[in-house]
């Protein structure tokens, strides 16, 4: 299953015309603890590069934007009580949402996982 | 980052693996790698060491610097005593507060520990008042290290067996690994422990040996903030600055009984008017229903109006949830008075709450 990354971290795998969201490691390493993530509503269509998540630490709240548009089809329920899951595994069992892709052309301007890495070592 | 100013434990934060940024003109560790909500924690059960050097140390000497800093603060300071301490405030003539301080009287001066943002206009306003009766000296070459939690004394004892004999705000000088050094039993966590004022020079090997007993663990401004409000405590230039009273602030107590009666601090009139008529807004705490925590800048709202600001809000380790403080309408200020807190466009629930939200622990 391929997986791209946002430039804003983050990061989408793509299944059968269904991508699965969520924000990077090093997304989660910036953050540091977290503590309430806010998620979109089911059935919520969305555009590529629109918020439509917020993730917040005990520092700050960052907004998650949408890889690519689509329509919400699922949310990971499992955030709201334990926000903590996206410390513990953000690309794995800390995913945002599931979102049928409506346009996978745009799937093209996102960074594969080598482009991605490449891009942290430019942000230091 | 490189026009900011570093503490005498500069290197000591990266070789513990800080994360810094820019504070008050300083490049301060934000948290080090166990991250703020293990760091608060270790503080509320053990003990924290908080590089605090940040902050400005200023001696006022002078044969009546206590009757002469008394036109600048409402606190009583003629009647502190050598050895204590007090929390107090420099008010402005419309009332508003110029900075928070701790004031120690150290027998031949005054001790003041003043914000880190304000130091550079408190040094001038103090002059323009206190001199040439008293004398103002920035204590700049000395380092200010907070060791705060349940076990900071047993911590500090091993080093400064004197440290024992201290009760909440008290003080005195007494020698760490043989280097004089003010050691005073306060803080601004709600937990019992000390700041110890050290000779830059010494800094970094005292931390390192505080830092070699088990109770105690580096912890961050992150976890200061989180640990402060959950204490109730303000923190300048959000929850106080020139804009709100002592009265407003919740920081009535600090005005002494003879100061209530005679005024003569700056802003005497009306934060005296207050004191009789009540505020027309109060600081409370705050804490939403939800988990979504309201930051600095939400909207207070009650039927659809705006009625004031959090001015500080986060999460609590401690309380397990978002917590926050703010101003309203003294009407609204009474504990489990509903109101909406404004965040990303929806009122949230949540209610006006007893400060402080976790109990103190001092050594009283």
């Amino acid at each position: 299953m391929p997986v791209f990354y946002t430039r804003d971290h983050e990061w989408i795998r793509v299944e059968n015309g269904l991508g699965t969201v969520g924000v990077s490691e090093h997304a989660q390493e910036q953050l540091g603890d977290v503590v309430y993530v806010e998620l979109p509503e089911v059935g919520r269509v969305v555009k590529a590069h629109e918020q439509v998540a917020v993730v917040e630490s005990v520092k700050a709240a960052s907004e998650v934007y949408s890889p690519v548009s689509g329509k919400v089809v699922a949310v990971n329920t499992a955030l709201a009580d334990n926000p903590a899951l996206v410390n513990d595994d953000a690309e794995g069992a800390a995913w945002f949402y599931r979102i049928e892709i409506g346009d996978p052309s745009e799937l093209s301007s996102l960074m594969t996982p080598e482009a991605y890495a490449d891009y942290l070592a430019t942000l230091g | 980052m490189s026009d900011l100013l570093r503490t005498p434990l500069f290197d000591l934060h990266r070789e513990l693996g800080a994360k810094l940024v820019a504070f008050a003109g300083y490049e301060m560790p934000v948290q080090y790698r166990e991250g703020i909500v293990a760091e608060h924690r270790w503080c509320r059960e053990h003990a924290a060491l908080f590089d605090v050097s940040h902050m400005g140390q200023i001696a006022i000497r002078g044969k009546d610097a206590a009757i002469a800093l008394e036109r600048l603060v409402p606190a009583e300071i003629a009647g502190v005593a050598e050895g204590r301490a007090r929390y107090t405030v420099m008010t402005a003539e419309n009332g508003g507060i110029l900075d928070d301080l701790i004031l120690s009287n150290a027998g031949d001066h005054l001790f003041l520990v003043v914000n880190a943002a304000c130091k550079r206009g408190d040094l001038v306003h103090l002059r323009a008042h206190l001199e040439p009766g008293c004398e103002v000296v920035e204590l700049a070459d000395r380092a200010l290290i907070a060791l705060q939690g349940p076990e900071a004394e047993r911590a500090l004892s091993r080093l400064a067996p004197g440290c024992t004999r201290l009760r909440f705000m008290q003080t005195a000088e007494m020698p760490l690994r043989g280097v004089r050094c003010r050691v005073s039993r306060l803080g601004y966590t709600g937990e019992d422990g000390f700041e110890i004022s050290v000779p830059s020079a010494e800094a970094t090997g005292l931390a390192r040996a505080l830092l070699d007993n088990p109770e105690v663990r580096p912890a961050g401004l992150g976890a200061r903030d989180s640990l402060r409000l959950e204490a109730g405590l303000c923190l300048y230039g959000h929850d106080i600055d020139r804009s709100t009273t002592p009265v407003e602030a919740g920081l009535a107590w600090t005005i002494g009984k003879r100061r209530r009666e005679r005024g003569g601090f700056p802003g005497a009139p009306i934060i005296l008017r207050q004191l009789v008529e009540g505020p027309p807004r109060k600081l409370v705490g705050i804490r939403p229903e939800g988990r979504a925590p309201a930051r600095e800048g939400t909207e207070i709202v009650q039927g659809g109006v705006v009625v004031g600001r959090i001015t500080s809000g986060g999460f609590g380790p401690t309380v397990g949830g978002p917590l926050a403080m703010g101003y309203v309408p003294t009407a609204l200020a009474n504990p489990g008075t509903p109101l909406g807190l404004r965040i990303r466009g929806r009122d949230e629930p949540a209610r006006v709450t007893a400060l402080p939200f976790v109990p103190h622990r001092y050594h009283r």
